[in-house]
């Protein structure tokens, strides 16, 4: 677990720098000997090969011989015959050199869509707005329940729902993200629903601006700025700050990672950190780390898109956070037994 | 051996009723739309002649009990066998019946560029109850090729057919019996369906990633790198046998094609990919298969046991079966599932279907790093040699290993030794939009004509590569290309994201690629991702840089480049207008893997002297 966190703020401090350097992989062993000894494999690398000695006409295969042959009849050693991968061979290399360039002059002179002239603009254009759109102008639309749950545990069970979507294209979206919890019987804990401006800032990442309104415990509204998208080792990270209408800056950091146990049988680990810059005593929270939950779900995926699933999760306020809990009357750490259900369209 | 060719075409067992050619003379309940009342008809009939009629229709479909939608010409999945004579003029009738536009692309065909069928690119495409004639003056060419709507996602739904040409004069080919085998996919899933998923649910039809439980043989370092890259080494195909039946002419492998022979006969079988995203390892358990034509292109004879076809391929072997029976087996890529076909020597005779191998992984080579190899194709990734930490990082794409991509100059500077980076866009020339479509860069991008595909270089058995290909006859155009364009194929994986030079058709559609009349440019596309592409360009075949001496290097009109690898052609413009250039997986194109060729007019062109044979 705690790798998991530390993977979780690394994920979430880097990911804007990840979009633009790309990010590098950790040597996985001490670095290897610059020079090392050569091998009969480098000796068959293509910097070592020389291809002027390779008799290339006589690849050519005729109808009576058998394929087999044909690598025997390059003139390599016939050790090298063994481990040469053709696939390493740059023969590019060895034909004369292209200049790359640009079309000459003359590859403008036709007319600028060709079969306006034959069928007419009128008639062509419909098509070629069609065209345009199906080889990657489509929009889709997406909602997803991550989580939707039944929550026993000491006291009044409860429930949390926590679901998002989009509708747009590859980079432009719009986001709309909703979470709320409670226990049966009483009034609800808290419900949110965001509404937010998202776009795919690297192949990784959307950053994402919008609102923020609170229902529960209070109605609150913020401005709401944030980062989500796939970190490396495939966590799913959700970071966002958050400016309320009173001032208050406090900031929510989610991290999950799916770890197939079979095709179809997924546990997903998830952790969760709530923090904020000042107290906001109404809301029960206090500066700095605010609340953690680390949950533990295995759900099943009948289909992709339907999973019953079974977990736990621990929360528990930290801090400033947990006096204003017991000053409540409340247990500033609660563990959950979850059974819910994950389902996307 | 020299008996003249026999065209027998698909059987089914029993259900090969009705095969002979039927030409003008098709009824109106097999022509397709609704008007029949049972489903849609697995297998071809055969039109030819020099007027023929094809009418697009839709109705239910039933493959080994799973029902479906699909789309089918003159009422069958696939259509009926397009049968053309070299040298001679043809009119194409085709009515659509849909509710929606259609059209027929000639695959592989060369004629004038407004009979090349694609809506928006050649033609506006052909409206609702509309029928348009593709007026095609007399065929050049001769060989197997395909055609296919190229509306929409039509193709996935059964809009698709084969097309043979007869040469005019004596086939080089000898064989006495000759039968198409189009591969091809059903699904009961709607095509807008598939892509909803694809764009939603990464690896969705992925029924192989790895697991805390699966054999796959990689050490905890490998499975923690693939995650680290966020990516899957088990990402082979998309669409998967988890959706798909593999189908044979139109028939699933339980439904029996059989092709008949004769002990002692010759059996040429025209292989078609004409499937919407599938790879296919073709082999005849027991038989050798001699491959006499690529792309409809002859070439010399070469034999293999097995071979990869690529989309939109099209492969002709010539097999002399033994026994009393021999199963024609194709593997989908990945393998998730299998198309079979069996060579019978009498109705009903049948061969051991063999199980499907266990599925491939992603390589060293597929992240394109080629140069970090030990020499086995597969190093790192096989946990015969301790993956990475064995991995030699003074190979690491540095200045010796191609000096084409990695500048001498700069052998360090771009790369982070502490480990790879998987997205260096230093080494992407300023045409390539860096940008979210965009989530690797292969490092070392080498020639992979030689790599017989994904799962295939570590069989025990000859299996056909690129290299391989010779041209028959000697090529028409022996000039040096006096430019060199370089195209990436890049994509991301996570968001379903495919483009040329990062850029998706829809951000590009007003800047196609322009080529002067009867220019010679060598086109080097260099493979960005790490999914292979088939890569078509219509209306023009182009010579494969595959070391094959300049006037024999093969001519395809699709390619595919390997992962992480790169491949060059080198092509004549000598075909004007515009042309549509896409890689062959459906939802590639769909997604934005598309552009436009255009070629100048011949009239303001400067006479260029060709150099071949043939003048």
């Amino acid at each position: 677990m705690k790798s998991l966190f530390a993977l979780l703020l690394i994920g979430t401090a880097a990911p804007s720098l990840a979009q633009h350097a790309g990010h590098t992989m950790p040597a996985p062993a001490p670095a290897p000997a610059p020079t090392p000894a050569p091998t009969a494999e480098q000796s068959a690398r293509p910097d070592t090969m020389d291809h002027l000695q390779m008799d290339h006409s006589q690849m050519e295969t005729d109808a009576q011989q058998t394929p087999i042959a044909d690598h025997a009849q390059m003139n390599h050693s016939p050790a090298q015959a063994e481990t040469v991968d053709h696939s390493q061979m740059d023969h590019d290399a060895m034909a004369m050199p292209i200049p790359a360039g640009t079309p000459p002059p003359s590859a403008g002179s036709g007319p600028p869509r060709a079969a306006d002239a034959i069928w007419g603009a009128a008639a062509m254009r419909p098509s070629r707005e069609q065209l345009r759109e199906e080889q990657g102008g489509q929009t889709f639309f997406w909602f997803m329940a991550d989580r939707s749950e039944y929550r026993l545990r000491e006291g009044k069970d409860g429930y949390l729902w926590d679901v998002q979507g989009y509708y747009g294209g590859d980079i432009n979206k719009f986001w709309f993200k909703s979470e709320g919890e409670g226990s049966f019987g009483e009034e609800i804990e808290g419900a949110e629903v965001q509404a937010l401006y998202s776009r795919a800032i690297g192949p990784w990442f959307d950053l994402q601006a919008g609102v923020r309104q609170d229902f529960a415990p209070r109605d609150r509204t913020y401005a709401v700025l944030g980062i989500q998208g796939l970190a490396p080792y495939q966590f799913e990270i959700d970071a966002a700050a958050f400016l309320s209408t009173k001032g208050d800056l406090t900031a929510r950091i989610e991290g999950e990672v799916d770890q197939r146990i079979t095709q179809r049988l997924i546990l997903q680990p998830r952790a969760e950190f709530n923090l904020s810059a000042q107290n906001v005593p109404e809301l029960g929270i206090g500066s700095g780390l605010d609340t953690v939950e680390l949950g533990l779900r295995l759900r099943y995926e009948f289909a992709r898109e339907f999973a019953p699933y079974i977990g736990v999760e621990q929360e528990w306020k930290v801090g400033r956070s947990a006096d204003y809990a017991r000053a409540n009357g409340e247990d500033p750490s609660v563990t959950n037994y979850v059974v819910g259900i994950r389902f996307w369209f | 051996m020299l008996t003249m060719n026999r065209r027998g075409l698909l059987g089914a067992g029993a259900g090969a009723a009705g095969l002979a050619g039927l030409t003008a003379l098709t009824p109106a309940w097999a022509r397709g739309a609704n008007i029949h009342n049972g489903v849609i008809r697995s297998g071809s009939d055969e039109v030819s002649g020099s007027s023929i009629d094809l009418t697009i229709g839709e109705g239910p479909r039933v493959v080994q009990g799973r029902r479906g939608h699909a789309i089918a010409v003159n009422g069958s999945v696939p259509g009926p066998l397009v049968r053309l004579k070299e040298g001679e003029p043809v009119r194409l009738n085709v009515t659509n019946t849909l509710s929606q536009d259609s059209s027929i692309h000639w695959h592989g065909l060369l004629v004038p560029f407004q009979f090349d069928g694609v809506p928006g690119v050649s033609f506006p495409g052909i409206k609702p109850g509309e029928t348009f004639t593709y007026d095609l003056p007399a065929i050049r060419q001769t060989g197997t090729y395909w055609w296919h709507s190229h509306s929409d996602l039509q193709e996935q739904a059964g809009h698709y057919g084969p097309i043979v040409i007869d040469p005019a004069g004596a086939d080089p080919v000898q064989a006495d019996r000759d039968y198409v085998l189009l591969l091809s996919e059903f699904t009961p899933m709607h095509p807008h369906a598939i892509m909803d998923k694809l764009k939603k649910g990464e690896g969705y039809f992925n029924y192989q990633k790895t697991t805390w439980t699966d054999d796959y043989p990689l050490s905890g370092e490998d499975r923690r790198m693939w995650a680290q890259m966020r990516m899957m080494p088990t990402d082979i195909l998309d669409v998967t046998g988890s959706t798909y039946t593999y189908l044979a002419n139109g028939h699933g492998p339980l439904e029996g094609l059989e092709f008949l022979f004769n002990p002692g006969e010759r059996v040429r079988i025209r292989v078609i990919n004409g499937s919407a995203m599938s790879f296919f390892n073709v082999r005849i358990p027991g038989a050798r298969m001699q491959i006499v034509a690529a792309d409809g292109q002859n070439v010399r004879p070469v034999a293999v046991e097995e071979f990869q076809i690529g989309t939109a391929e099209t492969y002709d072997f010539v097999v002399e079966p033994t026994g009393e029976a021999m199963t024609i087996v194709a593997e989908s890529m990945d393998r998730s599932g299998m198309a079979v076909a069996t060579l019978a020597s009498r109705p009903g005779a049948r061969a051991a279907v063999p199980a499907l191998r266990d599925p491939p992984l992603l390589t060293m080579a597929d992240m394109g790093m080629s140069g970090m190899d030990h020499g086995g194709g597969m190093a790192g990734m096989d946990g015969s040699d301790d993956s990475i930490s064995g991995m030699d990082h003074s190979a690491m794409g540095h200045a010796p290993a191609n000096p084409a991509t990695t500048s001498a100059a700069e052998p360090m500077g771009a790369m982070d030794m502490g480990g790879m980076n998987m997205r260096d866009t230093s080494m992407l020339s300023p045409d390539v939009a860096v940008g979210p479509g965009l989530d690797m860069v292969a490092m070392n991008p080498v020639d992979r004509m030689g790599d017989p595909g994904i799962g295939l270089d570590k069989v025990p058995h000859k299996v056909l590569t690129y290299r391989d290909l010779v041209a028959l006859e000697p090529n028409d155009d022996l000039r040096t290309p006096s430019r060199q364009m370089e195209i990436h194929l890049t994509g991301n994986m996570e968001r379903f994201m495919w483009s040329f030079d990062g850029k998706k058709f829809s951000s590009v559609s007003d800047e196609p690629i322009r080529f002067a009349y009867n220019e010679r440019v060598r086109v080097k596309l260099v493979n960005d991702t790490m999914m292979a592409h088939p890569i078509h360009l219509h209306g023009h075949f182009f010579e494969l840089v595959n070391g094959a001496p300049a006037d024999r290097q093969p001519q395809k009109h699709t390619v595919i480049v390997q992962p992480g690898g790169s491949a060059s052609f080198d092509l004549t413009a000598d075909e004007s207008g515009d042309w549509a250039f896409h890689c062959h997986l459906l939802y590639h194109m769909h997604a934005g893997m598309f552009q436009i060729v255009t070629v100048a007019p011949k009239g303001d062109a400067p006479e260029q002297e060709r150099v071949g044979e043939h003048g």
